[in-house]
């Protein structure tokens, strides 16, 4: 299931929504609101998406993960509206049979959520201006470096 | 010339200064919707990091547009 949510992610619950008995690992991957980017001081985020094609396109990208590892049960929350430091702006939960798969779908998953769906996000930062962030250069920074958010 | 709806969304409307317009353009494929509504607003983001869907379908540049057909135009996206 991909869902975009204007509400804060009840985590918990979506963790419990995961639960599984043929499944011998899970994977979490929270991406969470932080205060610095790129040297600037950051005060909050503002999401937006297009919602008829991020669900569409999001379904696509799960689909695709449960291609690639059968077996796998996947859900993916993506927040619009603004969110404070600290806030949940997307959470990708993946269980599998074995860990190996969970990683790697979970991976998978947050990759190309971050590249594909019509979502965008806007920096405000301290001293009141804003600007928006350009991901396919984060994207391929997380790809080189590792990092997830 | 075809009658063509854009619709911009967050960095592409903040430029429009509307989030959709109704156009007549002389235009064969979503580029051209593309390039003609760039000259219009004055944006300068790359094409290849920008996206765009006709009629609610993620589309090709390439993609054919016929009069009445909508067009998204999606700058550089950033989820998660």
């Amino acid at each position: 299931m991909f869902a975009i949510s204007e509400d804060s992610i009840d985590t918990s619950e979506c963790r419990r929504m995961m639960s599984d008995h043929a499944a011998g690992g899970f994977c979490v991957f929270e991406g969470w609101v932080r205060n610095v980017n790129e040297g600037r001081t950051v005060d909050r985020l503002e999401y937006e998406a297009y919602e008829p094609l991020a669900v569409k396109e999001g379904e696509k990208v799960l689909a695709e993960a449960r291609q690639r590892f059968p077996h796998l049960k996947a859900t993916c929350v993506h927040r619009t509206g603004l969110l404070d430091l600290g806030d949940c702006a997307v959470w990708v939960g993946v269980a599998a049979p074995h860990r190996d798969e969970a990683f790697r779908a979970c991976r998978y998953i947050i990759d190309e959520i971050k590249i594909r769906l019509p979502i965008w996000k806007k920096e405000h930062y301290t001293g009141g201006d804003s600007d928006w962030v350009n991901c396919e250069r984060c994207a391929t920074v997380g790809r080189h470096t590792g990092a997830g958010n | 010339m075809k009658s063509i709806t854009v619709r911009y969304f967050a960095l592409f409307r903040e430029n429009a200064g509307v989030s959709e317009e109704s156009l007549q353009l002389d235009v064969e494929t979503a580029l051209d919707v593309f390039e003609q509504t760039r000259d219009r607003h004055g944006s300068n983001e790359p094409l290849g990091h920008c996206k765009v869907a006709v009629n609610d379908e993620m589309a090709d540049w390439s993609t054919k547009v016929a009069d009445g057909d909508s067009v998204l135009l999606f700058p550089p996206v950033a989820g998660g």
